[in-house]
């Protein structure tokens, strides 16, 4: 399989434009295709993973191609290219978005949709663009899969939402597009500052190796126009690849506002991709989404789509301006630290129980940033972990949501009271869920959430970024996660069953169905063997997150007193 | 501390050591996937099956364990490994972990069996014997990992089983509360935990006991590093034994059916605490100021809890303060390093308590539900068996000889003297209290006639066998159970502290002080006839006031005084309510209501507004009128003409 990757991204995109021209009237045909399609992506994505060697450090089954380029006289020749492969980082996402994929297809088939070919085309196109992401190792193809998410989304939640769709789409859209556009400027910045060594001695007629290109541009012994400016990641993490003088070159000294201009790209960007996770305090959007969007996509949202914000981070913010994330871990850090503290505390104030669940997806989401800012192995590996498993965790938890929706049509936690005596088997699979999501030792969150937190107590003595008091403060967050979960459990749960007189359709409530069944008791069976069993997961993970921190650290310090030299 | 790993069946060793946890979790998987399909005898047997399996492996281990070994260690898999961070699945056998072994098994075994007869009515039958499996194999993996991070698993799993079966009739409302604050409160507990063992990563580099604890003396004694770990391993201790702030739960957790009261609240999940303090006793002994700390909080617990007790009118209440009495008095053994002392009292606990609370159980189940003691009297007629039993188990916790408990808190109270005569003076008070609570307990509930409805005494009946013969096996126990530690008075071979000796011997080198033997003979005596004294004449005074008098505690809300204080606990669930509970709430709408509704959305709507009507003032050229078109251009020319020039 040389283009298993591609398959990954291309395969949902041509079974999308098969179901455009299926006539909607095969209703069951388009699901099955669209079934299909997601679960080839799940059977590529399980044979991306178990044929992934961990002790490689380089990116596997890379695709390289050019796409187009276009020679600007004296400015050099701009080349953008096809360019994927998989890391450790990437790995456990291309899963879990792989899982995640078919799970949502699932939780679509009874859906009423007003416009099953539309809504299942787009879902498709969702599938496939948030698998790019993932992928591209090109940050022009990154950004692209990273707009096209935007689209079906806006379109998913804005026609097949709820009551308040449309003030929560565009509020979803304008949200996203203000990050898009931070990460727009900054990719300009670095496509100027940034060339291909090899392309450009090929293109110089250079008999040179890369390190002898790198030489002569650091040198100033390379015409301009010969320079080949690139949007390839794994080169803008190289600072020989940098033209001297330019924008974003190390030694640039180029100030905006007073400030270097590499630490205030990294700002800019790290802006970019954290409304996308989201950070609190630009978090608003991910709470009227969840509430207006229809369970699947809610399923799609929590579990892969806040996880390219993170994402974007761990492949292209911190390894592009490692100093700069070096410089601003305490900054990062308090923001993961103020995500989960505040998540949760208004997760406590919630009386809908999907927007509970919304914002303990804020605050799950500030251990990924706290993790990530410790530059410690095991916190990264945390990091990544609490990826992967808040994914299997929140689409489990809006899964279950939606089983309650469909039966009611309600979410109002004060509108029930003893679900358990009359649903006792769905009852089992919130249990399960809420306590695997207040990080219950045996399930998945709590590897991710101990892992992330030992990291950042240990980040002191380890590389004395962060204090102890950013893990002892988070550590806050999951009491509180266990008085929201268990008090929601008391209230909806618990008691003598009774419903509120609005509310009761007159018969008696169905309990789990096959299809229901069929989605969680997969999603609980991951969450216990990854609970179980972390070197399942850490094992593919904890090599490169040790390779991430070591190049962050050791290229982030020495650039860094450079860096600081030039701040007045 | 070094580990010697046993050479020979090593494999064969590992099995057993996986089996003992693992057969009451595959009981879990069956009872729970057959919960409501399985035959109720089919539930028992897998139930009590694989207890009992579970306990008789660990009778083998007991039996092969060479002795004055100290210990070895059998990894199953490697569990977590990331940088430095390396964490095997593994057990660690030895004298502590053997005897806890026992004791889990054993007496779990026991209450299991008692279970098929007390909820032998209970349509959530198969559901409860899940729970109690589940609790079992994680109160194995707590006692038998080795290293903190198992010891945490099991330590929360333990808490999650506990919250299961406190709210296991989850249709009462109050219950589930209980549930709730059981298992918030021990993770407050928790928390502590957690960053112990995190500190306890950073300065030894490892969790695993063995290599902490041989590196252990690199830290200067009474370091701020050592006294902080030990500090917040205490924490996490308070919340899982009941200890002052952290004990509110466990009263409350008395709403469990009461077998669960008997296994988790009293025999054995709440000793954690005190497992965990001896497991890292080498730590404690570098700590003096943990120690003394340790041991304040126990006394405090003691005297605090006992005092609540002594008018209570639950029988399953005045339970509940006796045991978060007699945690603080064994934590108050931790703290003047009486360490194996504190496992005797432990053991004979576990025996005792179990005992009292399966009785009261009985008791409960003849009364059709009753636990008001208001409503009870007279009972040793229709439940002969329960009442000797029970009088046993008094006589046992009140410290008359030669019952159990008689042995262990005489020798506490012997080391407390030795190290502050204050505090043995206070451990006294506690065990005058206890002696006239559960002596008011017997002649409210046995003596006296009969208070409860006709329909009640109608229904009167001895319990059947399946929890008779449990009572009377623990009875033995309670018993004979203190010999296994006789006074130096008596002999000089004290069975558990030779056996247990090996756990301690790095303490013993840090500190050779505490570990001898200072006290003569007359002293001993003298002591030992001052508590026994003082246990009659509290049981004497009772007599007294619920047999001879007549005497039957008022109804609700007439208290007065000290006695009304007393009667509502010192009112701290109110207190805890005001200072924690609703700031907490109230943080958490006002922070939705003011910041995220106030602050940031309106923000975000700003923005929005200013694009529209930006949008809106802009439309406004856009008039299409090609006249307006060309001035604009013009100007812009013109400007950009004149601009240049300003520029040069």
């Amino acid at each position: 399989m040389d283009h298993l990757l591609s398959l990954l991204i291309f395969l949902p995109l041509l079974v999308a434009a098969i179901i455009l021209a299926v006539p909607s009237r095969f209703i069951k045909a388009i699901k099955l295709l669209t079934l299909g399609a997601a679960a080839a992506v799940l059977v590529l994505s399980l044979m991306t993973w178990f044929s992934f060697n961990p002790s490689q450090p380089a990116y596997q089954f890379v695709e390289k191609a050019d796409w187009f380029g276009l020679q600007l006289s004296s400015f050099g020749y701009f080349q953008v290219q096809y360019f994927l492969g998989v890391d450790g980082l990437s790995i456990a996402m291309v899963l879990l978005t792989g899982i995640v994929g078919v799970i949502g297809v699932l939780s679509s088939w009874n859906l009423q949709t007003k416009n099953p070919k539309g809504y299942f085309a787009l879902y498709l196109l969702l599938l496939a663009s948030v698998m790019g992401c993932f992928l591209a190792l090109d940050m022009f193809l990154f950004y692209l899969f990273f707009e096209f998410m935007l689209l079906p989304m806006y379109f998913l939640i804005g026609i097949w939402g709820g009551p308040r769709r449309e003030y929560a789409a565009i509020k979803f859209f304008l949200y996203t597009l203000v990050g898009s556009l931070f990460i727009l400027i900054v990719m300009i910045g670095l496509y100027t500052s940034v060339i291909d060594p090899i392309a450009t001695a090929a293109r110089a007629g250079l008999s040179a190796n890369q390190n002898a290109t790198q030489f002569l541009l650091q040198t100033g012994k390379l015409a301009s126009e010969n320079l080949v400016h690139t949007f390839s990641i794994p080169a803008m993490t190289e600072a020989a690849n940098y033209i001297p003088g330019s924008m974003l070159h190390l030694l640039s000294d180029r100030e905006i506002f007073g400030y270097p201009a590499r630490l205030l790209a990294f700002l800019v960007l790290f802006a970019g991709f954290a409304i996308k996770i989201p950070v609190v305090p630009v978090h608003t959007w991910l709470p009227d989404a969840h509430v207006e969007a229809p369970t699947p996509i809610s399923v799609m949202l929590a579990a892969v789509l806040l996880k390219v914000g993170a994402y974007g981070l761990f492949r292209i913010a911190f390894p592009v301006f490692p100093e700069a994330a070096v410089y601003f871990s305490s900054f990062i850090a308090g923001l993961g630290v103020l995500s989960i503290l505040y998540g949760a505390f208004c997760a406590l104030a919630m009386s809908d129980l999907k927007k509970l669940i919304a914002y303990s997806s804020v605050s799950h989401m500030g251990f990924v940033l706290l993790g990530l800012a410790s530059f410690t192995t095991e916190g990264v590996s945390g990091a990544i972990y609490q990826l992967f498993s808040h994914g299997l965790i929140s689409a489990m938890l809006f899964l279950v949501v939606g089983v309650l929706y469909d039966r009611y049509h309600n979410r109002q936690i004060s509108g029930f009271r003893g679900l358990a005596s009359a649903l006792p088997a769905f009852t089992f699979f919130v249990v399960v869920a809420f306590f695997a999501s207040l990080g219950l030792p045996g399930l998945s969150g709590f590897i991710a959430e101990l892992l992330v937190l030992l990291g950042a107590f240990t980040s002191a003595s380890a590389n004395g970024l962060l204090s102890r008091w950013f893990a002892v403060l988070a550590a806050f967050g999951i009491l509180l996660g266990a008085a929201y979960y268990l008090w929601a459990l008391q209230r909806m749960f618990f008691g003598k069953f009774w419903i509120k007189p609005e509310l009761q359709t007159g018969t008696t409530p169905q309990d789990l169905t096959a299809r229901e069944y069929f989605m969680l008791v997969p999603l609980a069976i991951l969450i216990l063997a990854f609970g179980i069993f972390p070197h399942l997961l850490l094992d593919k993970v904890s090599p490169a997150a040790a390779g991430f921190v070591n190049t962050m650290l050791s290229e982030g310090k020495t650039n860094l007193p450079e860096m600081l030299n030039l701040l007045p | 501390m070094q580990q010697i790993q046993v050479p020979e069946n090593n494999a064969a060793m590992a099995l057993i050591c996986l089996l003992i946890p693992l057969l009451p979790f595959i009981g879990f998987v069956i009872n729970g996937l057959g919960n409501g399909k399985l035959p109720k005898s089919v539930v028992t047997l897998v139930g009590c099956g694989s207890v009992l399996v579970s306990f008789l492996l660990s009778i083998y281990l007991f039996i092969s364990f060479p002795a004055g070994s100290v210990g070895y260690t059998t990894e199953i898999f490697n569990w977590i490994k990331v940088g430095s961070l390396s964490i095997p699945f593994a057990f660690q056998i030895d004298q502590l972990s053997l005897i806890m072994l026992l004791l889990v098994t054993g007496v779990g075994f026991i209450i299991h069996v008692y279970s098929a007869g007390y909820m032998s009515h209970d349509p959530g039958f198969g559901k409860f014997f899940a729970f109690l499996n589940l609790f079992i194999f994680s109160m194995l993996l707590l006692v038998m990992g080795a290293n903190y991070a198992m010891m945490f698993i099991g330590w929360e799993g333990v808490g999650l089983c506990s919250y299961l079966l406190i709210g296991f009739w989850n249709k009462v409302t109050p219950y589930n509360n209980a549930a709730k604050k059981a298992f918030i409160m021990n993770r407050i507990g928790d928390l502590g935990f957690l960053l112990a063992i995190f500190l306890i990563f950073m300065t030894y580099g490892s969790v695993t006991y063995s290599e902490v604890f041989t590196q252990a003396p690199t830290l200067p004694v009474s370091s701020e590093m050592i006294t902080a770990i030990t500090l917040l391993l205490f924490v996490g201790a308070m919340g899982k034994s009941a200890q002052l702030p952290l004990y509110t739960w466990l009263p409350d957790a008395m709403a469990g059916p009461t077998p669960v009261s008997a296994l988790i609240h009293a025999a054995t999940m709440v000793t954690a605490g005190i497992y965990m303090v001896l497991r890292s006793n080498v730590l404690y002994t570098m700590a003096p100021i943990t120690l003394e700390f340790v041991a304040i909080i126990g006394l405090a617990t003691a005297v605090f809890a006992a005092s609540i007790g002594l008018f209570q009118n639950d029988i399953k209440k005045v339970l509940a303060y006796s045991t978060v009495s007699q945690l603080g008095y064994m934590f108050l053994a931790l703290g003047v390093m009486a360490y194996s002392t504190s496992f005797f009292h432990v053991l004979t606990h576990a025996f005792f308590k179990a005992l009292l609370f399966l009785g009261a159980g009985s008791v409960i189940h003849a009364m059709s539900g009753e636990q008001d003691m208001r409503n009870m009297g007279g009972l040793r007629k229709a439940l002969p068996v329960t009442f000797i039993t029970m009088l046993i188990g008094t006589l046992a916790i009140s410290g008359i000889p030669p019952f159990a408990g008689f042995f262990s808190k005489d020798e506490i109270l012997a080391h407390v003297f030795e190290h502050n005569k204050i505090m043995w003076a206070f451990g006294l008070l506690a065990s005058f209290m206890t002696s006239f609570y559960m002596f008011r307990l017997m002649f409210l509930t046995f003596f006296g006639g009969f208070r409860g409805t006709e329909e009640q005494r109608h229904h009167l009946h001895e319990s059947p066998k399946s929890m008779t013969l449990p009572l009377i096996i623990l009875a033995i126990l309670s018993t004979i159970g203190g010999f296994m530690g006789l006074p130096p008075v008596f002999s000089e071979n004290h069975s558990l502290g030779n056996f247990l000796a090996p756990l301690f011997t790095a303490s013993q080198q840090l500190n050779p002080e505490a570990f001898g033997h200072h006290m003569d003979h007359a002293t001993e005596y003298m002591l030992m006839g001052i508590s026994v004294v003082v246990a009659l004449i509290a049981a004497i005074i009772a007599y007294v006031i619920y047999v001879s008098k007549k005497s039957v505690p008022a109804a609700e809300g007439t208290e007065t005084g000290l006695h009304k204080l007393i009667y509502n606990k010192y009112y701290i669930d109110e207190l805890y309510d005001s200072i924690i509970v609703k700031p907490v709430m109230g943080l958490s709408t006002g922070l939705y209501r003011f910041v995220e509704k106030g602050i940031i959305d309106p923000v975000v709507h700003g923005f929005g507004r200013i694009t529209m009507g930006g949008g809106r003032g802009l439309r406004v050229l856009q008039s299409g009128a090609i006249g307006s078109y060309l001035l604009t251009m013009v100007a812009g020319i013109i400007l950009i003409l004149v601009l240049n020039y300003i520029m040069r």
